[in-house]
């Protein structure tokens, strides 16, 4: 019997109904799936029983592609990895292979890509606390944080002509420098974007229904979130202080001073604020890079065709989502030999089951919001 | 069933009798003219109610836009997208009608038009004006209540017979909405009527001297907070929760089956708002302005709040809904309905 065959069997004997209980599908085609993620739940009324998620719609070979490429060449597929946060993707994998071929980047090159990729944190957290209050029936903060959103992607265009995939970061620094009066755009947008928390506060943070909606929903353990190798956000809201940046610093972030939003409880509530409170820290970070930024080359002197040594590597970053990480096995040639992502949202979807019995449907939506889910990200 | 006469409509009545003697001096049978004026009336109603559902879509378009930073509707039309709704409106008439192959046919072909209806009959005692009333009913507001409520029949056919389990979901939380809300909203409209010992929407009108909002602030915001609900508006929207359920009751109607109960959800906010305005806000009664001009800048004050109230907020859940409506609203309702009785019975003269 087949793999498939037999997963159906399974499904069908755990999906008899009772008179009781209901199976709703929910997904793909649903609107706060954030894509094409199927939910199986078995409902009673309106309360979820059990869940089971079907992932896989998107899936796209990304890694098998990966190894009939050249090294530099797999850099566009990263852009398609999460695309809401491309320009740390091209970053994540550019890190692993700079420290599989042992290069050195510029200076002024680790301070563009810090300053770059903590804008694309803040663009992503943007991007979830958006959807998240549509999830919550909150239509006008969507709005609100897209207006945001869409300033950092004109700063994003200036740099690389695009808006959402950007191929931006290359083997040993970035494509470009930045265009002249770039970092006084930067400056700008901070200032701007600072007063803006408080008004998404007001909208969102202060309101009572907001407030009842999340707390005490959807709780994570902290040991169920270290079982099923949480991270990001996810992990931090169970309640612990674990980021990349601080723990096991890649570039230069071993440079600036920030904070580790950290919640407690382990609720949507506490996911939802520490990511609120993660856009405030990405604001540090700019700011200090701003501030210390030298002048000079943007792109170390590399070879044209990359061979890397014999070898492999597994190098991890923290993004927006959480842990990302690449493995690359390199076997001499200019191709990798093995490449695998291990991507933060497909393991914080994992837990999902965990999370969920107990709740309201209602619930199911903020929950599945909470772990900010990208589909391209989770399939591959 | 018999269709009250427009006796009332003050201004007509002179051509309505004039109507009835021409027929009898020709020998037509006084049914004819009887449905001739009836037709009248009833088109009268529809159109009044597609202009202004169709307003209140544009409206409600430029004022979510304008909420959230945008323009909303600039091109159809010229002047900020005027003609907006009506170019939707043709969209919707010409789409195909699609009916779920395993749906149950009959009742889900009927299930629009009980909602539709049940918006329309409330608008015979609405009192525009002083005598500008289809059918000054002594019941009248009572008459409201027992009609607007028939609605939700007609949401529970929409998502029994879709065959469909989000629509059955949606349906069923709609119906547990409904009846929750219905009760502390009668209970708060019971305590001005109180006051007026009548339930004539038009002796209502005249009873206040000052609006019953300033003697009643309690029951005026338990009623819009319930009718914001019987609504099915956001915060309240659970039935048809486009996050979880996609859209409820009516996920699988399109075309202009689906256009019939947007059109019936805004006629029914017209509804409840011009119900405040009567109750709770002196109806037609203001200094200057033509009395129709008053009650519809009223009316339309309350639907902007409505309005703005959806756009700044978030949905609640299902339990919580629920336990607003029994633990908060219901007692407080009777609470100011037994101090007003108390006042009535200690200070008879008001």
């Amino acid at each position: 019997m087949t793999t498939v065959n037999l997963q159906l069997q399974q499904v069908q004997e755990r999906t008899a109904e009772t008179m009781e209980e209901m199976w709703v599908n929910m997904g793909p085609q649903h609107p706060s799936t954030h894509g094409v993620l199927r939910l199986l739940i078995k409902l009673d009324g309106e309360i979820i029983h059990e869940c089971i998620p079907y992932m896989g719609y998107m899936h796209r070979c990304h890694e098998k592609i990966g190894e009939n490429r050249a090294y530099v060449q797999i850099i566009p597929y990263t852009d398609r990895l999460d695309y809401l946060a491309s320009m740390y993707m091209n970053w994540a994998y550019c890190l692993c292979c700079e420290r599989l071929m042992e290069i050195r980047i510029p200076e002024r090159a680790e301070y563009l890509r810090v300053i770059i990729g903590e804008l694309q944190r803040i663009a992503s957290h943007l991007i979830w606390l958006g959807t998240f209050g549509l999830d919550l029936g909150n239509f006008t903060l969507f709005m609100w944080c897209f207006r945001e959103r869409e300033m950092i992607l004109d700063l994003f265009e200036a740099v690389s002509g695009q808006r959402l995939n950007y191929s931006f970061m290359r083997i040993g620094g970035l494509a470009l420098d930045v265009p002249e009066g770039w970092l006084a755009d930067v400056k700008s947008f901070l200032a701007w974007l600072k007063p803006r928390f408080v008004e998404y506060d007001r909208i969102s943070t202060d309101n009572v229904i907001w407030q009842k909606r999340i707390q005490g929903v959807g709780i994570l353990k902290p040991e169920d979130a270290v079982s099923y190798a949480c991270s990001g956000p996810v992990l931090r809201g169970s309640g612990f202080r674990w980021d990349l940046r601080r723990d096991d610093p890649y570039g230069i972030y071993d440079r600036f001073a920030f904070d580790v939003p950290m919640g407690t409880r382990g609720d949507v509530w506490d996911r939802f604020w520490v990511r609120r409170l993660e856009m405030e820290e990405s604001v540090k970070i700019v700011e200090q890079a701003l501030k210390a930024i030298p002048l000079g080359q943007v792109l170390a002197p590399v070879a044209k065709k990359l061979r890397a040594p014999v070898g492999d590597i597994y190098s991890r970053v923290e993004t927006p989502r959480g842990e990302l990480g690449h493995y690359l096995v390199a076997d001499g040639s200019e191709r990798p030999y093995r490449y695998k992502v291990r991507a933060p949202t497909f393991v914080n979807l994992s837990a999902l089951p965990v999370m969920l019995p107990g709740c309201y449907i209602a619930d199911c939506v903020a929950v599945l919001g909470s772990i900010d889910i990208v589909l391209c990200e989770v399939d591959r | 069933m018999v269709i009250p006469l427009p006796y009332s409509v003050g201004a007509s009545t002179g051509a309505v009798e004039g109507l009835y003697s021409m027929s009898k001096a020709w020998g037509i049978p006084w049914i004819v003219p009887r449905l001739a004026i009836m037709f009248a009336v009833v088109s009268i109603i529809i159109g009044f109610i597609s202009v202004a559902a169709m307003f209140l879509i544009w409206w409600e378009r430029k004022i979510s836009a304008h909420i959230q930073s945008r323009f909303g509707p600039m091109r159809v039309g010229g002047w900020h997208g005027w003609a907006q709704s009506l170019a939707d409106g043709v969209k919707l008439l010409l789409k195909e009608d699609i009916i779920p192959a395993r749906a149950d046919r009959p009742i889900f072909i009927l299930a629009p038009m009980v909602v539709f209806a049940s918006s329309l009959a409330a608008y015979v005692v609405i009192p525009f004006g002083p005598g500008l009333i289809v059918q000054d009913l002594n019941i009248g507001i009572l008459y409201i209540i027992a009609i607007s409520s028939l609605a939700v029949v007609g949401i529970i056919m929409a998502g029994w017979s879709s065959n469909n389990k989000y629509a059955a979901l949606g349906a069923l939380r709609s119906a547990a909405q409904a009846v929750s809300y219905e009760v502390p909203l009668v209970v708060a409209l019971l305590s001005p009527l109180l006051i007026v010992g009548s339930l004539s929407m038009t002796k209502i009108v005249e009873a206040q001297y000052v609006p019953f909002i300033v003697v009643q602030p309690l029951a005026f915001l338990i009623y819009f907070t319930c009718a914001v609900a019987e609504t099915n508006r956001l915060p309240f929207d659970i039935p048809e929760a486009e996050s979880e359920l996609v859209a409820g009751f009516h996920v699988e109607y399109s075309g202009m089956r689906f256009a019939i109960f947007f059109l019936a959800e805004y006629a029914n906010m017209f509804v409840v708002c011009a119900i405040a305005t009567t109750v709770f806000l002196g109806g037609w009664k203001g200094p200057l302005l033509p009395p129709v001009a008053w009650f519809l800048i009223k009316t339309f004050f309350l639907l902007f709040v409505m309005m703005w109230l959806r756009w700044t907020l978030s949905r609640v859940r299902v339990d919580q809904l629920m336990n607003v409506a029994w633990k908060v609203l219901l007692p407080l309702a009777f609470v100011n309905l037994g101090v007003t009785g108390l006042v009535m019975l200690f200070y008879p003269a008001g």
